[in-house]
């Protein structure tokens, strides 16, 4: 199955409840991913949707391993990450890459562009550097010169754009990108949809592509995972999904997108 | 656009008068024994009580005039500063390395470690500081090196309380998370993320931590618990100028006046310095 990046089976996941965590003894747990299976082929652009409180960010973060699974397995090009400790992650990190939601949050205030970029690749041991930081800012579009900026300095959409540098910049096979586009404003998200699609394209990157908005996905993916409370509802095509959806939850979020051409009734 | 390149802005009034007189400060600390116009230990009883040079019946080779052993106040102003700032930077140094490295860790790490060290600094901050501070004298005798183990013993709780906070908010940061994707240590990603941004608020507290220095040895000075009771320290000229105000109130008012401009200058700098180094505020 060398053609399957990403092999989930029965992935089960919960966290303890503080709220209800009594004053002696452990807190209660709750599920929040309740048994997931399926498969990322590779090259693929998986779309996973869902509801707020659905499990799809925590579903991403174990993809990636910043958290650990209770039970079930996870295999990355054919190896179990599902419970390995940080010291043997580390040179399979490189391979997997995340882009985060907000990045005035992910990149750290107080480093420049181009030592963002870098950071990751010096860790990781490569070399050419600084060739590699430019590459990838020509990549996403940003001015070389931005490397001596700090993020405060950059807009929102330009900002989006240095934390796809730098996942990219370390050529992953796999990119993670948790609601990348929804603090953006309507035009920069489009750029930044562009420019994901490019890459895409151009790297040959399987891309799972996290968000609660099915017209970006539908835009983007080949394929969707709808999450309702911790568990898959439907796994499915893009067009398959849109013309036949099958869980009554999909119809739901699908009647939700507003459309590009309304009913003269509504207006 | 500003132009990101220049580093540096133009240092602010703020940052000018506090370097300023922290600058002549050291200097005048350093080279006291050379420029003092007279020996801050020599006695002249039939020259007690001068007033200061714009005053009638002032000797013009008493600039600041005399206490009422004929001791030269300039001088002793001088040779004060000396013991005023090797506190400050010994003590200040000191405390904010301890406070600092035990706040990182508290607050970074969390878990038992914060555990431990809240409880810690709670426990410490529930004693009255100033008693305490004449508690360890008491046990460790006078001195310098008494002074600034008191200092540190008593501050370190500033620095852990505050910069736990800090680095327990950034720690919550993408940018954390984003360094373990990349496969960062958490030892590394304490060191090459969380510290550079907490890093202004060191600096910040570090100098309002030299003021507080500089007014505790003061304190131990004015309750004669600081070094050998003659020696010149400004909270020693303040105890005497103290009880002979009505008739030389230059021997109060002009180490008061060095005092608090010291600590006026050491909060203000740290300000200042952060205000001109944080790419963020600048």
């Amino acid at each position: 199955m060398s053609d399957v990046i990403y092999d989930v089976k029965d992935l089960r996941l919960s966290f303890p409840d503080m709220s209800r965590k009594p004053i002696l003894g452990p807190a209660p747990r709750i599920e929040i991913l309740k048994g997931l299976t399926f498969q990322i082929p590779k090259g693929e652009v998986l779309g996973i949707v869902g509801g707020s409180g659905s499990g799809k960010s925590t579903l991403g973060r174990a993809l990636i391993r910043l958290i650990e699974p209770d039970s079930g397995q996870i295999d990355f090009e054919g190896t179990d990450i599902t419970h390995m400790g940080e010291e043997d992650l580390r040179p399979l990190r490189r391979r997997f890459q995340m882009i985060f939601q907000d990045p005035l949050s992910s990149l750290n205030p107080r480093r420049r562009v181009g030592g963002i970029i870098a950071g990751p690749l010096r860790l990781q041991g490569l070399e050419g550097i600084d060739a590699r930081v430019k590459e990838a800012l020509d990549m996403v579009g940003l001015p070389r010169a931005f490397a001596s900026r700090y993020p405060h300095e950059l807009s929102g959409g330009q900002r989006q754009r240095v934390g796809i540098a730098r996942a990219i910049a370390l050529r992953p096979d796999f990119i993670l990108a948790d609601e990348i586009v929804s603090g953006l404003d309507v035009s920069s998200q489009a750029q930044v949809l562009n420019l994901l699609e490019d890459l895409v394209r151009e790297l040959g990157l399987t891309l799972a592509f996290i968000s609660h908005d099915l017209s970006v996905i539908r835009r983007l993916c080949s394929r969707i995972l709808v999450l309702y409370q911790g568990e898959i509802v439907e796994n499915a095509a893009t067009a398959d999904l849109f013309a036949t959806p099958t869980a009554p939850y999909t119809q739901e979020l699908l009647s939700a997108i507003p459309l590009p051409d309304p009913d003269q009734v509504w207006v | 656009m500003r132009d990101t390149r220049a580093h540096s802005r133009k240092p602010g009034l703020r940052l000018w008068l506090s370097g300023g007189w922290i600058t002549i400060l050291v200097l005048a600390a350093l080279l006291a024994p050379w420029i003092s116009p007279h020996d801050p230990l020599a006695q002249d009883l039939f020259a007690g009580r001068m007033p200061p040079f714009w005053q009638a019946g002032a000797d013009p080779n008493y600039w600041l005039g005399t206490d009422s052993l004929g001791r030269d106040v300039l001088s002793r102003i001088l040779h004060g500063a000396r013991l005023a700032l090797t506190v400050a930077l010994i003590a200040g140094v000191l405390t904010c390395l301890i406070g600092a490295i035990l706040g990182l860790i508290a607050g970074y790490y969390g878990g038992w470690a914060d555990l431990v060290i809240s409880r810690l600094v709670d426990i410490w901050m529930a004693f009255p500081p100033v008693l305490f501070a004449i508690l360890l004298i008491a046990v460790l005798g006078t001195g310098m090196t008494s002074i600034i183990i008191a200092i540190v013993v008593i501050d370190w709780t500033r620095f852990a309380r505050v910069i736990r906070a800090e680095a327990m908010s950034q720690s919550k940061m993408d940018y954390v998370a984003s360094a373990q994707v990349v496969g960062r240590s958490r030892f590394g990603t304490a060191l090459t993320e969380i510290l550079p941004n907490v890093l202004p608020t060191i600096v910040a507290l570090l100098t309002l931590e030299m003021g507080i220095a500089v007014i505790v040895e003061a304190i131990l000075s004015f309750v004669n618990l600081s070094i050998s009771t003659d020696a010149p320290t400004w909270g020693g000229m303040i105890a005497e100028g103290r009880t002979s105000v009505h008739q030389a109130w230059w021997v109060l008012v002009f180490p008061l006046v060095a005092l608090f401009f010291t600590v006026l200058s050491f909060s203000q700098l740290g300000e200042g310095l952060k205000d001109h180094f944080d790419p963020v505020l600048r």
